[in-house]
């Protein structure tokens, strides 16, 4: 066995491992921990995911003495392996650009708890992208949620707390649903190694024997991962939890810990399941309704508030709708665009968070709108961070908005009509609700003020915000204009996917 | 106290025909305790708090001007309760279809519970077929959930650790007032605790230790020695328990076991990928020290669970250790 396949297995491990470390470590130590640790869990990955994306294919890699279905079991292919190297390229911009209003809000003695938070919940995003056994999975479900809920109620105001309850009594109710489908998929089939466990769903359909429990698993693993990840009617813990959070948990929050739960249905629909099951069973339709659904509502929502955090959060709403519209759409070519999805909301929606809290803490750290007036020159970086983020949303061409809205749209055409016209209706309509409030909002920090009563940031008193602002705008340059080549990296992980 | 009675009510017979009788209640007057009376809610309590619920609405909800919301909430509740019928109804559908329970040909009767079954000693070098399973088989999970605990009590502690330095706005004044966080002392719970707690702790040990042999194992332990605690602070406060369990306790007892876990796992699973040997000698089995990580993980487990246990309870009680 090559040294370079033991990157994923080092990686979980490196993560866990300083959890536990920076439990004992006083907060600056902690904090340099942190960004090494998600440094080179990066470079790592990145380095993983050029090999694998040169040779093709995927490898298991046991973790222990016992092979597969006795002992557990992880692996790597080139989706997996980019996967987390961008997770960690996100976590590690969005904890550098929030370290300022960190150490604001948060109680000092409890930094070093906030960096053990951090560093579990990469570990356990690692471990959702790599394992493959369904239980390890929920083990590291787990772990995600406890640490998001951390993550909301470090700043200890009463809105986080409330936040962070609902965000509990929610996604509680989501684990709670895919335990129960997790135990009756292992019913019927006696694995929990998702190899196995696709070997046995193709006897049990061949034979038409459990199609009803089977149906239901399905059903009941897809709502409750849906729930976790804020899908439409059930994303009423979501504005509060990013709106009032320190900003690095919102970005983090909102670009990770969601995606990671829709990359493990994905991960179950083509590795547990079985994708062509998946597609002959009417099943997505529902979760492509609610896509929507969501595209619709969770872009007026965002349109009637008043705060700009709040905004920014039930934009979220709707994008998280785009993504399960495109699975729902049920093709290869719509799941390639959602999963370009996931990577353009994660790189904008953090560069939103980041750059809006640089123009709150300008107008007197209010949120409302017309304090923020003509705060885009009062701090130039945060301005232009937020335009760009918002020209990406809507979907200006040159920034990844653009390409993920023309994938839909492609994935939608080559698809029956009766998915075709409504995809393509609300694409559009959803398009120019962006486009009303986040272009509204470009314009109130670009709209002068005279004799502003609010101080004026320079670039040189805010220069590691500068690095990630800048950071942020070059990631998502980058996967707008290198879009071809990060569509092949896409279809050909799925290939090995399934 | 005898003196006050009258000397005809000394007497044994008359005593004993009143306990007869049940007249008298042998206690009353002879114990700190006042007869217990029936929690009765007067009618003013009542409608005061009917009144205080219709305020709560009133201020939450304005029903008057908005008729949406009075009827989104009656639809809410009937919809709430038909959607809750049909998921019941759903879920007992899907039961009828499964394997019957405990049927010689379900699928989960296969070849990974086999090997489990009949390699495991020979394999893990643990009698306990459980313990082999969880913590070698499928080590990884364990530790997982191992984290899970932690990141737990972390996530307890960032909620109700005391801030030191910056005040949010929960603790307004300074709570200075330590008393009433401490236990009361009570001498029947401090004779009992005496004699029980030495007790319920080595009897923690004993089930983590033996975790391998039988019935077990670091998780069952932990919480039995957790419970032990638990009840010597309840008892003698927080006072004597600081003696030994701090904050600090905490963090080391439970950074060193986190960290034996991970490197003697992350050393074990490295060697069992690459195919290389592993140092680490399976003992002879039913030995105490035997069963190679199995016995050291199960006391990193039980030592994780304690600390957990313990912490949970002094945050909730107090907010410090």
């Amino acid at each position: 066995m090559a040294f370079y396949q033991n990157i994923p297995f080092f990686s979980i491990f490196l993560a866990m491992f300083s959890g536990t470390v920076s439990s004992v470590l006083p907060r600056k130590a902690a904090r340099v921990l942190n960004t090494i640790v998600i440094s080179l869990i990066m470079v790592a990955s990145v380095f993983l995911t050029a090999i694998l994306y040169e040779q093709g294919g995927s490898y298991t890699f046991m973790m222990g003495h016992f092979p597969a279905p006795w002992g557990n079991e992880i692996r790597a292919g080139a989706l997996e392996a980019g996967m987390a190297s961008f997770f960690c390229l996100i976590m590690l911009l969005s904890m550098l650009g929030g370290r300022k209003k960190l150490d604001e809000e948060v109680e000092e003695t409890k930094h070093n708890l906030y960096y053990v938070l951090v560093n579990l919940l990469l570990s356990s995003l690692l471990a959702m992208v790599y394992t493959n056994d369904l239980f390890t999975a929920y083990v590291f479900v787990e772990i995600n949620t406890i640490a998001a809920c951390g993550l909301i109620m470090i700043r200890q105001i009463g809105r986080t707390i409330e936040a962070a309850v609902r965000y509990m009594i929610l996604s509680l109710l989501g684990s709670g649903l895919f335990l129960v489908g997790l135990v009756i998929l292992y019913d019927l089939t006696g694995h929990l190694l998702m190899s196995n466990i696709q070997e046995s769903v193709k006897l049990i359909v061949a034979n038409g024997e459990y199609t009803i429990p089977l149906l239901v698993t399905i059903s009941l693993m897809s709502a409750g991962l849906a729930i976790k990840s804020a899908l439409f009617p059930f994303h009423a813990w979501l504005p509060d939890a990013y709106g009032y959070s320190t900003v690095s948990s919102a970005a983090l929050l909102s670009s990770l810990v969601s995606k990671g739960y829709i990359f493990l249905l994905i991960k179950i629909y083509y590795r547990v399941i079985g994708i062509d099951f998946i597609r002959s069973n009417k099943l997505v339709n529902v979760l492509f309704i609610f896509g929507l659904a969501g595209m619709i509502f969770g872009s007026l929502s965002a349109i009637k508030e008043n705060d700009i955090r709040r905004m920014i959060a039930y934009s979220s709403v709707a994008q998280i709708g785009y993504i399960y519209m495109g699975i729902g759409l049920g093709t290869q070519d719509a799941m390639i665009a959602s999963i370009y999805h996931i990577l353009m909301h994660g790189a904008t929606k953090s560069l939103l968070f980041i750059s809006a809290i640089g123009l709150t803490d300008v107008s007197g750290c209010s949120r409302q709108f017309i304090q923020i007036t003509g705060s885009g020159y009062r701090n130039k970086i945060a301005g232009v961070g937020f335009t760009v983020g918002a020209l990406s949303m809507v979907g200006f061409p040159c920034f990844s908005g653009f390409i993920s809205k023309l994938l839909f749209a492609q994935a939608a055409l080559n698809n029956t009509a009766g998915k075709m016209l409504p995809t393509l209706i609300v694409l559009g309509i959803s398009t120019i609700l962006n486009a009303i409030y986040f272009m509204k909002t470009v314009l109130r920090i670009y709209t002068p003020v005279k004799d502003s009563e609010y101080p004026t940031w320079h670039i040189k008193d805010q220069k590691l915000y500068t690095v990630v602002i800048i950071a942020f705008v070059l990631c998502n340059l980058l996967l707008g204009l290198t879009s071809v080549f990060i569509e092949d990296w896409i279809s050909r992980g799925l290939l090995s996917f399934g | 106290m005898s003196k006050l009675r009258p000397s005809h009510e000394k007497k044994r017979e008359v005593r004993f025909s009143e306990w007869m009788d049940g007249s008298v209640d042998p206690y009353l007057g002879n114990l700190e305790l006042k007869p217990q009376e029936l929690q009765k809610e007067s009618r003013q309590q009542f409608e005061e708090r009917i009144r205080d619920y219709a305020q709560l609405n009133a201020d939450l909800y304005d029903t008057e001007k908005n008729k949406g919301v009075k009827a989104f909430n009656l639809i809410y509740k009937i919809s709430s309760v038909i959607w809750i019928l049909l998921l019941i109804g759903v879920m007992l559908l899907t039961v009828s279809y499964l394997p019957p329970n405990g049927g010689a040909d379900n699928p989960a009767n296969n070849e990974v519970t086999e090997r489990y079954i009949e390699k495991g000693l020979q394999e893990t070098g643990a009698v306990n077929i459980v313990t082999g399973m969880i913590l070698d088989y499928r080590a990884f999970d364990t530790f997982g959930e191992s984290n899970v605990l932690f990141i737990a009590t972390i996530t307890v502690l960032i909620l109700l650790r005391k801030n030191k330095k910056m005040h949010n706005e929960f603790d307004m004044k300074d709570d200075t007032d330590e008393e009433k966080y401490e236990p009361k002392s009570d001498s029947i719970l401090q004779t009992v605790a005496k004699v029980l707690v030495p007790v319920i702790l080595v009897f923690g040990i004993y089930v983590i230790l033996n975790g391998h042999l039988g019935p077990g194992g670091g998780f069952s332990g932990g919480a039995i020695m957790g419970a032990g605690l638990i009840l010597y602070c309840m008892t003698f406060g927080f006072e004597k328990t600081e003696r030994f369990f701090t904050e600090n306790t905490y963090k080391w007892v439970c950074f060193t076991a986190l960290t034996v876990y991970c490197l003697s796992k992350a050393y074990s699973f490295y060697t069992g990928a690459n195919g290389l040997h592993s140092h680490i000698p399976l003992g002879t089995p039913g030995a105490i020290l035997s069963s190679g990580l199995i016995f050291v993980l199960n006391i990193c487990v039980g030592m994780v669970v304690t600390c957990t246990m313990y912490t949970f309870y002094a945050m909730f009680r107090k907010g410090e250790f």
